[in-house]
């Protein structure tokens, strides 16, 4: 589960020794994120999102416990003891303003956690399963923000519900019953309420839980690193301890301004004015939108209006599901022995292609669907899929890829020029 | 490791395939595993169960709505099982609009007698619940866009009905839905 030069524990004090005789757990934490566990010594700021999105899921367990000591998941009562908590409980505001925007910037860490691992090819053997335990982290929690927001039952609140829900009435036969078993009732209403707020406060330690598993996995081989080589010298390492907690404090701080800026200027400005209106099941609002971390996968959603074998609205359901459980085979999509997309010259230009293209999507995501969005979803949600069944197997085989460096340690130390030598010969001996 | 005990006191250990003993206690594996497993499905049934609707939710509601001040062209809203319901009362111009598409036509063909009452072909009673996502599509109060074809239409994804409440453009599958419902006068009606 280590290198062999990584440093061993030693406990020193009594105590320690005595404890780790019995329950290794200061062992378990030092070679998990301690000095226990080497580093590539090259890991750029991109790596810092795994720390931070760690950071917004314990944000979100904690303000969400003490905001759940305030809540009354009841359809009468819920949007009540919100405005309850923003108005009488002491520093009611601030809790529950740092539980709804810690879910933005939790998916947007999340995001670009997610896009490293694209760009420098972390999904790669021997990471496969890193990769797709990180996927199910993301289900997991588009299914607990999701379910939070319906909790204050606002219009957004239960429109969201009520489309989200209507998903799974598209199946064919069992796609009503479905329905009905989600939500407990025809439409969304005090069973689907409680049953959502039971399932919202289990979800983060499911994903607690698989964050475990995810580190786990990951330590196996150890972290990738931006020239996608893998380690093979101590040279290549750094102990994880102090060199990557103080990076990723450094980078802590730097999330906590932004994320502080945003709580206490513009604690409203990622969410929907609509969801200040208490639910009204005999209105929809004029323009229903989720959260906009969603916006992309709503945006493929509607893409699809004509039926073809099948119902246009099963269509999009199917595509919108895809457009994710495919990210599960992209280890085998992309079969470029050449991890990092510093050394693929083609592949690095479809990557900035797809990062717009998915940018795309949300941007029209959050739109009416009107003309000429539908149009553009359209457009995008085909070079999605494209670029991942098409354009990754096709790159893998026929792009030529840049000279990869001997070693980590060399293209930290000698700059890149250096080691221009084609992928598997020696280099030459430095002059 | 099983064995077999002599008289005179020496073991023989038993055969590794076959024999009586091996056999039944396979059969106890099994039957144990079995037992255990049905035994789980059965304790899994009520914790999946529970999910689904309850009784007073099941329980049959019907609502009785008067329906002598809706004028010809106007329409409605009210509610079915906390469901929105449409009640409307159409013009003779848009009972001839609706008649007059041929029904190959339509995604989910269906003429306005098939989803009207004899004799009432005016009254036209269905689900407000637009059939793609769930949204309750506008065209019921005065004033509010009835789409292209002068119906409802859902502003969620731009589906649009017809005068007879099918679905003519978007991305909805069905008509909107016509619940159960019975004239108990002329000017009262029952639904569910
Ligand atoms: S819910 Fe009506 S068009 Fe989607």
């Amino acid at each position: 589960m280590s290198f062999p030069w990584a440093q061993a524990y030693e406990p020193k004090a009594p105590l320690m020794k005595w404890l780790d005789q019995r329950l290794p757990l200061p062992r378990l934490v030092w070679n998990s994120v301690g000095g226990g566990y080497e580093v590539p010594r090259n890991l750029n700021y991109m790596w810092n999102f795994a720390v931070l999105a760690g950071f917004a899921l314990m944000l979100q367990i904690v303000t969400g416990i003490v905001l759940a000591m305030h809540y009354a998941p009841a359809g009468d009562l819920a949007f009540e003891s919100v405005e309850h908590i923003m108005r009488d409980v002491n520093q009611g505001w601030l809790l529950r303003y740092a539980h709804a925007n810690g879910a933005s910037f939790f998916f947007i860490v999340t995001y670009l956690h997610i896009f490293r691992g694209l760009y420098y090819g972390s999904y790669k053997a021997p990471r496969e399963l890193v990769w797709m335990l990180g996927l199910v982290i993301f289900l997991l929690m588009m299914a607990t923000a999701f379910m939070g927001y319906v909790l204050p039952w606002g219009q957004m609140s239960f429109w969201g519900a009520k489309v989200i829900t209507s998903l799974f009435g598209a199946i064919p036969l069992v796609g009503e019953p479905i329905q009905a078993w989600l939500l407990g009732g025809f439409a969304p209403d005090q069973p689907a309420l409680n049953r959502f707020f039971s399932l919202h406060y289990l979800l983060p330690f499911v994903i607690a839980g698989v964050v475990i598993l995810h580190i786990w996995a990951l330590h196996i081989p150890g972290s990738n690193n931006p020239t996608g080589v893998d380690i093979k010298s101590p040279q290549d390492t750094v102990p994880f301890h102090p060199y990557y907690t103080a990076k990723d404090g450094f980078g802590l701080g730097v999330f906590l301004i932004l994320f502080c800026a945003t709580l206490f200027f513009a604690p409203n400005y990622l969410g929907h004015a609509d969801n200040y209106i208490p639910a009204n099941p005999l209105s929809t609002p004029a323009h229903i939108v989720p959260e906009w971390y969603f916006w992309p996968f709503y945006a493929i959603l509607r893409a699809f209006t004509v039926d073809f074998i099948l119902p246009a609205k099963l269509w999009g359901v199917v595509a919108m599901f895809a457009s994710i459980l495919l990210l599960f085979f992209l280890p085998w999509l992309d079969t470029s022995p050449v991890r990092s997309g510093s050394y693929r010259p083609r592949f690095r230009q479809f990557f900035w292609i797809l990062i717009l293209d998915v940018l795309i999507l949300g941007w029209v995501g959050g739109l009416p669907a009107e003309e000429p969005y539908v149009m553009i979803s359209q457009i995008a949600t085909m070079y999605y899929f494209a670029h991942f069944l098409i354009i990754l197997p096709l790159l893998s085989k026929l792009e030529r890829t840049l000279p990869l460096p001997n070693s980590i340690a060399e293209s930290v130390l000698h700059g890149e020029k250096r080691e221009s030598v084609p992928y598997g010969v020696q280099a030459k001996p430095a002059e | 490791m099983a064995t077999v005990e002599h008289t005179d006191g020496t073991a023989e250990a038993a055969p590794p395939t076959g024999g009586e003993g091996h056999r039944r206690r396979d059969f106890i594996n099994v039957a144990a595993v079995s037992f255990a497993g049905v035994g789980g499905l059965a304790v899994l049934y009520p914790l999946i169960n529970q999910m689904n609707p309850s009784a007073d939710v099941l329980a049959l509601s019907s609502t009785e709505v008067d329906i002598s001040r809706i004028q010809p062209g106007q329409a409605i809203k009210t509610i079915f099982r906390k469901q929105p319901v449409f009640i409307r009362n159409l013009t003779p111009a848009e009972i001839q609009q609706a008649n007059s598409v041929p029904v190959g036509d339509l995604r989910d063909p269906q003429t306005l007698a098939e989803r009207t009452r004899d004799g009432k072909a005016n009254w036209l009673i269905t689900m407000a619940v637009c059939t793609h996502l769930g949204c309750v599509p506008l065209g019921a109060a005065e004033g509010e866009n009835r789409g292209e074809y002068g119906g409802y239409f859902c502003p969620c994804h731009g589906s649009h009905y017809d005068t007879a409440a099918r679905i003519r453009k978007g991305p909805a599958p069905k008509n909107l839905e016509v619940p159960e419902f019975e004239f108990l006068s002329d000017t009262v009606v029952k639904i569910g």
